[in-house]
């Protein structure tokens, strides 16, 4: 046990340099990092920088849009590329685990992605304290928190997609299409199934949650509003029927989307060749 | 030591290597020798847990299939290539491989110099020629002196320089009387610089197990007959040969028969008697054996 701890240590350190030395990472940082500024001055009008609770508003679109793509992309490479290299069999031929390898790739991953997002996060923060807008700091917290949830799923989305793919353009293509699907696709799958199947009340809110990206704005908005009365009959059949279990449901779905997809992607990397 | 017992590796319907039992004591250099598919480089991904099998291999008498972690511990393994990142730098990889394999490098000189590669530690990746990288490859695999060593055809991406530099290296470290070596060569001057021992391989089968000399003898003695052969005659043409005695098979557009000195027209005169035409043919040396029969 003490080797494993220690391998997978000695992995992921390796694997965060390089992941905050590649060029996604610095892309990623800086996008979201500029974003995160110019929304958080939009979101406050033109009377300057606003405060967290709006900010945290105005940012929710954009972590929904960008965040999970960060986590897909960079999860689709991981194993992908290493394997078109050689350098996968290359590393497993050393006194490694497969599992171990795939844990510590993860965590140096989820180390990194936890950055960018902290790096454009605390940028904005410092911004709009700069500015004296300090109420709902602790809001704005929990969003940082619930960002960095929703990228390590999509993160372990990602790497079970990498372990699947022989190449890695391949893998970066899947991650572009998954990521297209739960952008848009359940949004407006949700809105058409409740339109022409007349779905119920309650198996529109159940669909909506097996979305992470659902999950994660649902939770959000109502870190922002204290309800969900703004997503209409769904949101508050939500809060009717859950009320203050609804926090610890997210989490868990969102729990679930971080484990599930790297349980399988260990099952199916410990059979696989890595050639 | 290493004892592969019954090692076979399926590929779908496709037998990669068949049956294969081969034991190599401390001390023994054994090559495998092949042709392209005959199971030298599956046998040797075998042995370092690239790949699930059927069999036993033991590694220092340590089970590689239940315990493979403990078992590659004992194995310095010096792949075809290398394909680190670029930016790696040739001292940060030597430290992580070392941390990897438990060792500490107190004197990264030291163990640059026993590879040639002595002030080499901060060149990057992309900065080394093939032949620095297999050294690179081949000291990063004698980190913490494993008693058995896999090198899975090292020269096969070099030139004649990298190659005899390359081989030099090996041809002193093959000869520690303490530690077993199991590579894959194409080459029969490799093999003769390095090995004790040669396995003969065909079609993922044991053919022959030689000392070297034997088998330096038997490739001088032997060439390979590469005939061209209208395709849909090829499978009786082979057919035919094998009835006399010859191991013939496919290669690519043609036909490869290896044959001893004073059988070199058999095949031919065979093929002409029983109505099947050569087109043309071609004869390979010794040396060429390995990467065409």
């Amino acid at each position: 046990m003490n080797s494993m701890i220690r391998n997978i240590v000695i992995l992921s350190r390796r694997d965060f340099k390089e992941a905050v030395l590649s060029r996604w990472f610095i892309l990623y940082t800086i996008a979201f990092t500029a974003l995160g500024l110019c929304v958080s001055y939009i979101s406050a009008g033109a009377a300057g920088l606003g405060g967290f609770g709006r900010t945290s508003a105005g940012l929710i679109n954009l972590v929904l849009l960008i965040v999970p793509l960060m986590g897909l992309t960079a999860g689709a490479g991981s194993i992908a590329s290493d394997r078109e290299r050689g350098s996968l069999a290359y590393l497993l031929a050393q006194p490694i685990g497969r599992l171990e390898l795939l844990i510590g790739r993860y965590a140096a991953l989820a180390g990194a992605l936890s950055m960018s997002v902290a790096i454009g996060f605390g940028l904005s923060a410092l911004a709009m304290a700069m500015n004296q807008s300090h109420n709902d700091a602790a809001g704005y917290l929990i969003l940082v928190g619930l960002t960095i949830a929703l990228a390590l799923s999509m993160l372990s989305v990602g790497m079970l997609i990498s372990v699947l793919c022989r190449r890695t353009a391949v893998a970066t293509g899947v991650a572009v299409f998954v990521w297209l699907a739960l952008v848009f696709a359940t949004d407006l799958g949700l809105m058409a199934g409740t339109m022409t199947m007349s779905i119920s009340i309650e198996s529109l809110f159940t669909c909506a949650i097996l979305s992470p990206l659902q999950v994660f704005k649902m939770a959000s908005l109502q870190l922002v509003d204290a309800s969900l009365d703004v997503l209409g009959p769904a949101g508050l059949y939500a809060q009717m029927e859950y009320g203050k279990s609804l926090p610890a449901i997210f989490a868990g779905i969102l729990l679930a989307w971080m484990v599930l997809p790297m349980v399988a992607a260990s099952l199916i990397f410990k059979r696989r060749s890595p050639l | 030591m290493i004892s592969i017992q019954h090692l076979t590796k399926r590929f779908g319907k496709i037998s990669a290597v068949d049956d294969v039992s081969i034991t190599i004591k401390p001390g023994q250099a054994v090559a495998l020798w092949g042709a392209n598919g005959a199971g030298k480089t599956t046998i040797i991904r075998c042995v370092t847990g690239l790949y699930r099998y059927k069999g036993t291999i033991h590694v220092n008498g340590i089970d590689a299939t239940r315990h493979g972690k403990a078992a590659r511990h004992a194995i310095g393994y010096v792949p075809q290539e290398l394909g680190f990142n670029d930016d790696l730098r040739v001292g940060a990889a030597i430290r992580f491989f070392a941390s990897l394999r438990g060792s500490k490098i107190d004197d990264l000189d030291r163990v640059l110099g026993r590879v040639n590669l002595l002030g080499q530690h901060a060149k990057r990746m992309r900065e080394l020629s093939g032949g620095m990288k297999q050294r690179l490859a081949l000291a990063i695999a004698l980190i913490g002196d494993p008693p058995v060593l896999v090198l899975d055809e090292v020269t096969a991406s070099l030139d004649a320089v990298g190659r005899g530099e390359l081989v030099t290296l090996l041809s002193s470290i093959a000869r520690d009387e303490n530690r077993c070596v199991l590579f894959a060569s194409h080459r029969v001057d490799e093999i003769e610089a390095l090995a004790n021992r040669v396995v003969m391989l065909e079609r993922g089968k044991i053919v022959e197990d030689l000392t070297v000399r034997d088998f330096a003898s038997k490739v001088a003695d032997t060439s390979l007959l590469r005939l061209t052969i209208e395709a849909r005659y090829r499978l009786d043409a082979i057919a035919l040969l094998q009835k006399i005695g010859f191991t013939a098979h496919l290669n690519g557009r043609g036909i490869l028969v290896p044959v001893a000195a004073g059988q070199r027209m058999r095949p031919i005169q065979c093929l002409a008697e029983n109505s099947i035409a050569v087109h043309d043919f071609d004869l390979l040396s010794a040396s060429d054996q390995g990467s065409h029969s």
